[in-house]
């Protein structure tokens, strides 16, 4: 170790030469893994397992799930085939309908939420609001509206809609505030009024990115659709899916329910990639 | 070893579809200790060519002899082994810019370790003493645990050039090196180069955008154009006319040939390295 | 012939443009008109009935649900319980996270195995286990491990590890393949260039997604927790199906604050991480 000292900026511990230091390293990440590694850690040990006996329980679930995705049938008779399709087709229609609503309502709140489009006040008061309805969790809001207008496709669609328009809101102001600001003064110079600017300028150049996030929103919607359907009981296919897991106990008909639900997010999947080439492209 | 050829390379050729050579039949050998300057305009095979010798890129047909042994047939562990031996440097320096200086340096050793503890970072004392000697010589050492991406950009070269070296190689292949610095940093990393050739006699081969350089630093020049070799000698042997022929019909080379183009009117001879680079900086 | 053909438009281009242009605005918005009228007849849905009750249901909201005095009592149990959701949304994020961190990189086109059938069916398997309803996790596994924490974590774990390897998936995609490269050509052998390499570059992406996923999860656990009984999803049916309002506002009050402090927090984490 006589050659260590020969080169400055060389740090030791002890004996040996130091290769991560503080400055090297990035306390925030160290920090932040630490702390997810210590509460999952904590969670493990605290869990109430309630005697369970994990190798009978995994061994049945992994049944189960074989049973689910490799032998679905309608077999147990308590649903037909034409109520799966129909119901399939109402949760997109609940999707749909709640994310064409939230994307038009979300385009004004969106403009009021981008500070080039919004003053600083109304635009933090829209910023500050969504993010209170976002943190509220969709099936929360579903429940509420449920027991407010009563059980339906309307309480489903409304509860479904707020927690997307705060989503959209955001995603649409951030792409606003993205717009070069050079383009909006030049409208502005040439005496365009607030709403010529945003037909002209706002939707033109951001329509393409709007359209984006209102059909990721679009496949979330989707999802969140069958979720309210099967612990609301707001209709759809989710209140079939949770009555073939929760009251027939029948696998396999939540294993055809499980498929229709594949089917439709895999679509959606597909048609998300082509409208993104597709955008990309122009 | 016996014979004083490092790297012998014959018949070497890479295609990407059936008419299309990024490569073509070019054969060349190589001693130790030499610093060999390849020129000639973008797209006309330099890194090509240098991805083939360790094999980053995989050559469609000819053979390259490293030290003697076949290296276009290695498989796995004797692959790992032969790039272990060959250093490698590059245009945009490729370091890994969230880890610190030493530690990049380090990287040069992975080749020498298991995967267990290339995986987690385990050197030895001896490692880490080399690395910083590295370092030091490249004059870095008291960057040695700044973040890579904190640096500047000849200061990331060097960083570069430290790595390549850390792992005791008998070639550096140098792709580009100087091609995003500015004219200092580009000095500082030329000056390097040839030091490392002189001292430690290891061969470098040195893609290169600037005949100006090629001619100042090398022992020896490539000349490169659309896959093809068209030239090789040493610098006092490359003529105004060779120049023109390496980069003729190409746009981006432009105000490189017309610099050329504005001595050769002044007649002066090419020979005289000293008088030809005076006239391309005054330019 | 021919110069009629590339003469003649040139003077009505502009008009035929726009013309067209507006044609197909309007084709566009009389199809989602009709998109919207069908969803609504398939859907069952009252388009005037559910407009017309929002100021009203927003207003009924405000009066029952505002805490009362009383409500307090229940305080100690719901911020157990939101204790309980938050650290079952961390544990089936960072479980999910290490599996799809192997199958990532190994999935991945960047630093990814060679093998175009052991890629494609990581991602299918992804696609597959991401795309399945969460609902359809949990009331499966209801049937062999029964009501309890350890279900709803199983059922968040499974999605959550569908979503994550394909975000992952997609991190190491786009992840710069010259430093990865580079270390390739020292002579390292694949974990190595791994680890110090393809991680190193995307560490700070593959984090925030991870941050992402536990916010999320934080909502998708109450709707877990309705089913398998555990959580704010099992607090907030208790006290909402009992009609105690007053409970099921705290409780949304101190959701609202959780999520939005787990929010604030990553977003600086984030920040700090780069």
């Amino acid at each position: 170790m006589k050659d260590t000292a020969a080169i400055p900026g060389m740090r030791m511990k002890g004996n040996k030469i130091q290769i991560r230091t503080p400055e090297s390293t990035n306390k925030a990440l160290n920090i932040t893994l630490f702390v997810l590694a210590a509460l999952t850690i904590f969670t493990f040990v605290q869990m109430d397992y309630r005697n369970l006996d994990f190798l009978e329980a995994s061994y049945f679930a992994l049944r189960d799930f074989g049973m689910m995705m490799f032998s679905p049938s309608l077999k147990a008779g308590h649903f037909g085939w034409d109520t799966i399709v129909y119901e399939t087709f109402k949760t997109i229609g609940l999707a749909i309908l709640s994310t064409v609503f939230s994307a038009i309502i979300s385009f004004f709140l969106g403009l009021a939420g981008a500070l080039n489009f919004s003053n600083k006040t109304l635009s933090t008061l829209c910023k500050s609001l969504m993010s209170l309805i976002r943190a509220i969790p969709t099936i929360l809001w579903v429940l509420v509206f449920t027991v407010a207008i009563g059980l339906g496709s309307e309480a489903a669609i409304v509860g479904i809609s707020f927690h997307s328009i705060a989503y959209l809101t955001k995603a649409f102001s951030e792409s606003f505030e993205e717009i070069d600001e050079g383009t909006i003064e030049a409208l502005k110079a040439s005496g365009a009024s607030y709403w010529q600017i945003v037909f002209q300028c706002a939707l033109p150049e951001t329509i393409s990115k709007l359209l984006s996030w209102t059909f990721i929103r679009f496949e979330i919607n989707f999802t969140n659709a069958v979720a309210v359907g099967a612990v609301a009981g707001a209709g759809g296919i989710g209140y079939q899916l949770f009555q073939a897991g929760s009251f027939y106990y029948s696998i396999q008909e939540v294993g055809v329910i499980v498929y229709a639900c594949l089917i439709v997010a895999f679509m959606l999947e597909f048609i998300s990639i082509q409208l993104r080439k597709r955008y990309i492209v122009q | 070893m016996s014979t004083s050829e490092l790297l012998e390379i014959e018949g070497l050729s890479k295609s990407y579809r059936d008419d299309q050579f990024a490569l073509k039949d070019v054969s060349t050998s190589i001693r130790s200790g030499e610093l060999i300057s390849i020129i000639g305009s973008s797209g006309a095979g330099k890194s090509t060519l240098l991805r083939c010798i360790n094999r980053l890129i995989e050559a469609s047909s000819g053979s390259i002899k490293f030290k003697g042994q076949e290296v276009t047939t290695l498989k796995n562990k004797e692959l790992k082994a032969y790039r272990r031996d060959v250093g490698m440097i590059f245009q945009s320096y490729n370091l890994i810019y969230r880890l610190s200086a030493i530690e990049n340096v380090l990287h040069g050793r992975l080749g020498y370790k298991n995967a267990l503890a290339g995986a987690l970072g385990l050197y030895s004392e001896e490692e880490k003493q080399l690395a910083f000697q590295l370092l030091d010589e490249v004059g870095l050492a008291e960057f040695a645990y700044r973040r890579a991406d904190r640096l500047s950009g000849g200061q990331k070269q060097r960083v570069g050039i430290a790595r390549a070296l850390c792992q005791q190689p008998s070639l550096m292949l140098c792709d580009e090196p100087i091609a995003s610095l500015d004219p200092k940093s580009s000095k500082d990393v030329m000056d390097s180069l040839r030091k490392i050739v002189d001292e430690r006699q290891i061969t470098c081969i040195v893609n290169l955008h600037q005949v100006k350089t090629a001619i100042e630093y090398s022992d020896r020049i490539i000349g490169l154009r659309h896959g093809e070799k068209v030239f090789e000698g040493d610098p006092s042997s490359l003529t105004l006319d060779i120049i023109e022929e390496i980069y003729e019909g190409t746009k981006d080379e432009y105000t490189e040939v017309a610099a050329m183009a504005q001595i050769s009117t002044m007649d002066v001879a090419l020979q005289d390295n000293q008088e030809l680079v005076g006239a391309i900086d005054g330019n | 012939m021919e110069t009629s053909m590339s003469l003649a438009p040139q003077k009505t281009f502009d008009h035929s443009y726009f013309r067209k242009k507006n044609l197909a605005i309007l084709a566009l918005v009389l199809l989602m008109v009709l998109v919207m009228w069908g969803s609504g007849k398939v859907a069952d849905f009252d388009f005037v009935y559910a407009f017309t009750s929002i100021p009203l249901a927003l207003q009924w909201m405000a009066i029952s649900f505002a805490p009362t005095a009383a409500s307090l009592s229940a305080l100690p149990e719901l911020l157990h319980q939101t204790w309980l959701t938050i650290l079952s949304a961390v544990a089936a994020t960072t479980t999910a996270a290490i599996l799809a961190l192997i199958l990532g990189v190994l999935g991945s086109n960047s630093v990814g195995v060679k093998n175009t059938v052991v890629k494609t069916s990581i991602r299918v398997i992804a696609s597959v286990f991401r795309n399945i309803p969460i609902v359809a996790w949990a009331l499966v596994l209801l049937l062999s491990f029964k009501q309890g924490e350890f279900t709803g974590f199983l059922a968040l774990f499974l999605s959550t590890f569908g979503q994550l390897t394909r975000l992952f998936l997609d991190t190491f995609d786009e992840v710069p393949l010259g430093p990865i490269e580079a270390v390739g050509a020292t002579g390292s052998s694949y974990w190595p260039i791994i680890f110090q390499a393809a991680i190193p570059c995307a560490i700070p992406q593959l984090m925030s997604w991870v941050l992402y996923m536990v916010e999320t999860n934080i909502r998708s656990a109450t709707l877990v927790g309705m089913l398998t009984g555990t959580g704010i999803g099992f607090a907030f049916d208790l006290y909402y199906k009992s009609f105690r309002y007053d409970v099921a506002g705290l409780l949304v009050i101190i959701t609202i604050i959780t999520v939005i402090s787990i929010e604030l927090i990553s977003a600086k984490v984030r920040r700090s991480m780069l």
